[in-house]
């Protein structure tokens, strides 16, 4: 359902991001770096309260006339952006939620890797299995 | 040509070379060029191969028959061993091993196919090893072989880095090849395969010490497991010889530690080529790794940390994104660390990859980590990590964290179909407290009481939510208490709640079965009453209509003693009279509704009255008719009740009673207009029966008339004063509450019509179609 899905790091660079081919992937790749500046600005505003209490799924970010891009971050400040076609209505909250909490879990999975250093870049298959089953749902 | 005497497995085996080679399907003669791609593979120097050509007489004969076919092979073989080619040796050389030919990649498959259970699968494996021709030039055999050996001798020996390189080597050749290598001790070669981990270790090796490059094992323990390997490929076919070989190849193995890394490759791979579905474990193996397993971590139930295992896996050189991998596709519960099964499955990936495999997307069957012994194949199937993302969803509304897929993961392994079945999450169904379903509920729960709790509780016991739970543990014990009063659990909220709860659960079991999974409902919303679970809450004892019985014992008011009807049974409630069908109910299957009860009581002395007063059919009537009214002269609140009763017996309709009825009309009536009224309306809402409504009026004038005859008595004037005014005062509480019971009613009973209004306009649609 996602058109571009990109797991930014701490230091917001990117860890993983992917588009469907079929698009510009720079125009996604630009809109993902714009929306990080909407995520620090989200992160800022809740951080007065205890992190825990702060929400994990930050919702949408910044609709375009194209696209919508909704954010989440994690709370070691891993953040996911998702970019989603706004053409596609069926999509409810809920189900970003959902797509965001197993992009977690899978990251999670990754993370559990001895062999993955914190800060690579994710190659991990079965994270990519599991975003190409997020994304194949558009086509 | 001089006899030729095979051993069994020998005549097996050229018989197999024969029908490869003979192509044609002649079944006499072979193909020479066939025959000489056999010859070739032999890796035999070209004169070695012209002297056994001309030796077996082909070159005389100009073809390859059988015999000389067979004759040759053994030349082969005898060259092979060292021996001088002689004619005498064909039937001199004992004990001489099968010809090796080297294979190329097309082993591999043939490898895959053979099955290594069967010897004639084997066998025929072995034209099936053959034919790639040997141009390949690979020379996998390496071990045991010189002239295996000589293609690569020593640039193997000498570099610790070819196993790396050796994947890319063409994959293993049969273990065929590999056990004519194992025997060929006397071949001269003094490199001897090793121990399949041994010399696949041997980059390990850099912790090693002592060890050539070849025998590196990281314990020093491989060289036993491998040769058992040996043991276990050479199962089946091929020959005792093959066996007794064994005994001299471990000796060789044992002494001769250099070894070509590609050997170890080459070994290596023979070990992959065992597996038969290509992943499984050889118990030879299994124990090597369970050793490996040890030195990190003694306890073979206990976990090895990620970062150790990370060191251990570092060591085979493989590439990080590979080890990666390898560690995704094992660590099957995603907890970061390897169990002692996770450490197998991880291992032999390893060894796998090293050999040349390539990763598989998901953890093969063999490899998943059970409970029970991993060559048992069984049930896991295919549930690599998906187990977990099918696993977490469920929790993650529960608002659990990330890492609860870990412990989904490990339901699996317990239990493969966790997930569905074992698992009911209830599922809040809303349901409208209505009295009136409350009444049928009741009913249904008595039936029902038993054989609901148990297994909902049992259901429940599985996660549930905080909702849900409340919900459960509130529902199944109320449902236990509707006739034991309030006994139940302590985690009851209130006395309404329970009975409301009741009600629903009623409603929600008759609805979904003990073996339907659906949760029980939620309690209905509390009831407008007090929150006391132990007191009583006359409220309810008003508001609920039902006629059960212990709704009667304690329904009553203190005020009237209460006198159930016996022949009162539960039933339809105040909207039956609403229904289509027969409204009229006879008394003894009546729905005795809480107000009607006291009425009853009063209606019981009434009855007294009414035997000390008038006439004896009152006492006939009294008990189907309430409403029989009792005529009694001295008892202005008996009759009113009975009027009252009357009213609300009027929704049962017995017609018998009207007689009687008329009888009694010489009871006195204080407030007659108000019975009447009340009556009438009710009596229109409820389909009045024209004759009671003449009874009743009936005996309302009886009643009227009678009432006259008390201020006559003016002796007794104060006595009776005092008495009527007591009995009005009764007959006014009586009647207030008839009143509210009454008022109750007519809202159920707008319920019920509206309802239906509702089904029928819904209907309405239909009856156009």
């Amino acid at each position: 359902m996602a058109v571009c899905i990109a797991v930014i790091a701490k230091e917001n660079y990117p860890l993983y991001i992917r588009s469907t081919p079929t698009e510009n992937e720079l125009k996604f790749h630009y809109m993902v770096h714009t929306s990080l500046d909407v995520v620090d600005e989200k992160i800022s505003a809740m951080g007065k309260a205890l992190v825990d209490q702060r929400e994990l799924y930050l919702g949408l970010l910044y609709p375009t006339e194209d696209y919508k891009v909704y954010g989440y971050v994690t709370n070691s400040k891993v953040k996911f952006v998702m970019v989603v076609d706004s053409s596609n209505t069926a999509l409810r909250d809920n189900e970003i939620r959902s797509m965001f909490r197993k992009l977690h879990n899978s990251y999670t999975d990754v993370m559990c890797n001895p062999f993955y250093n914190p800060g690579d870049r994710i190659q991990s298959r079965a994270f990519d299995n599991m975003v190409t089953s997020m994304m194949i749902q558009v086509c | 040509m001089e006899g030729l005497t095979l051993s069994d497995a020998e005549q097996k085996y050229y018989s197999d070379l024969f029908s490869y080679c003979d192509i044609e399907s002649t079944k006499k003669v072979v193909v020479n060029g066939r025959v000489l791609e056999l010859f070739r593979a032999a890796q035999l120097p070209n004169d070695v191969v012209l002297q056994i050509m001309e030796l077996c007489g082909a070159t005389r004969l100009g073809y390859f028959g059988r015999s000389q076919f067979y004759i040759a092979l053994k030349l082969v073989a005898v060259a092979q061993s060292g021996f001088p080619l002689r004619v005498e040796s064909i039937n001199t050389v004992k004990d001489l091993p099968l010809p090796r030919f080297v294979a190329s990649k097309n082993e591999q498959e043939s490898r895959h196919a053979t099955s290594y259970s069967s010897d004639s699968e084997n066998q025929g494996s072995y034209s099936g090893v053959i034919p790639p021709p040997p141009g390949r030039g690979q020379v996998k055999k390496g071990p045991g072989s010189h002239d295996a050996v000589q293609p690569r001798p020593s640039t193997d020996q000498q570099e610790p880095a070819s196993p790396v390189v050796s994947p890319q080597q063409s994959p293993p050749t049969s273990p065929h090849t590999w056990r004519k290598h194992n025997r060929h001790p006397s071949g001269g070669s003094s490199e001897r395969p090793l121990a399949g981990p041994g010399p696949f270790w041997s980059p390990f090796g850099d912790t090693q010490s002592g060890s050539s490059a070849g025998d590196a094992v990281w314990s020093g323990q491989s060289p036993p497991p491998p040769q058992e390997n040996w043991v276990s490929f050479a199962d089946t076919p091929p020959t005792s010889t093959l066996l007794t070989m064994h005994p001299a190849s471990v000796q060789d193995q044992t002494t001769v530690r250099t070894v070509a890394s590609a050997t170890t490759a080459n070994e290596i791979r023979r070990q992959s080529s065992s597996y038969d579905d290509p992943w499984k474990i050889t118990d030879e193996q299994r124990q090597y790794y369970v050793n490996q397993f040890k030195t990190i971590q003694p306890d073979l139930n206990g976990f090895i940390p990620g970062s150790a295992a990370k060191e251990f896996f570092t060591k085979s050189k493989l590439p990080i994104l590979e080890l990666s991998h390898i560690w995704e596709l094992s660590d099957f519960d995603k907890d970061g660390a390897l169990t002692l099964d996770e450490f197998c499955a991880a291992f032999h990936l390893v060894v796998a990859r090293k050999n040349g495999y390539d990763l598989p997307e998901k953890l093969p069957e063999s490899l998943m980590p059970k409970l029970i012994d991993l060559e048992d194949s069984a049930d896991v199937g295919d549930q690599p990590g998906e187990v977990g993302y099918s696993g977490s969803p469920a929790e993650a509304p529960p608002s659990k964290s990330p890492s609860m897929p870990s412990l989904n993961q490990t339901w699996p392994e317990l239990n493969q179909s966790s997930e569905d079945t074992a698992i009911v999450h209830p599922v809040p169904i809303r349901m409208t407290p209505s009295k009136i379903h409350m009444q049928e509920l009741e009913l249904k729960r008595a039936g029902s009481d038993h054989t609901n709790p148990t297994s909902p509780l049992l259901v429940k016991t599985s996660d549930l939510s905080e909702e849900n739970k409340i919900n459960s543990s509130v529902k199944f014990p109320s449902g236990n208490t509707v006739a034991d009063g309030y006994s139940s659990s302590d985690s009851f909220p209130s006395d309404p709640e329970q009975i409301g709860s009741n009600v629903t659960r009623q409603r929600s079991h008759s609805g979904t079965s003990p073996d339907n999974t659906a949760p029980p409902p939620p309690p209905p919303r509390p009831q407008p009453s007090h929150s006391r679970s132990s007191s009583l809450d006359m409220n309810r004892t008003f508001a609920v209509t039902t006629g059960q019985q212990q709704a009667g014992v304690v329904a009553h008011p203190p005020a009237v003693p209460p006198r159930p009807q016996p022949s009162q049974a539960p039933g339809p409630s105040v909207h039956r009279p609403v229904d289509a069908d027969g409204l009229i109910t006879h008394t003894s299957t009546s729905p005795q509704q809480i107000p009607e009860q006291p009425n009853f009581a009063d209606f019981s002395q009434f009855e007294v009255f009414a035997a000390s007063n008038v006439t004896e059919e009152q006492d006939s009537e009294a008990d189907k008719h309430p409403e029989i009214l009792p005529t009694e002269k001295a008892s202005d609140p008996a009759t009113s009740l009975r009027i009252a009763q009357a009213d609300g017996k009027i929704e049962e309709k017995t017609a018998a009673s009207v007689p009687a009825n008329v009888s009694k009309g010489t009871t006195p009536l204080a407030p007659p207009p108000k019975p009447v009224r009340r009556r009438l309306k009710s009596e229109d809402e409820l389909r009045p029966d024209v004759d009671e409504h003449t009874q009743k009026t009936g005996v309302l004038a009886a009643v009227l008339a009678s009432q006259p005859s008390i201020p006559r008595s003016v002796g007794k004037d104060k006595k009776a004063i005092q008495a009527s005014i007591r009995r009005n005062k009764e007959t006014n509480t009586v009647l207030a509450r008839l009143n509210s019971e009454l008022q109750q009613q007519l809202k159920d009973v707008l319920e019920e019509r509206i309802s239906l209004e509702v089904q029928l306009e819904q209907l309405r649609p239909f009856s156009h179609l």
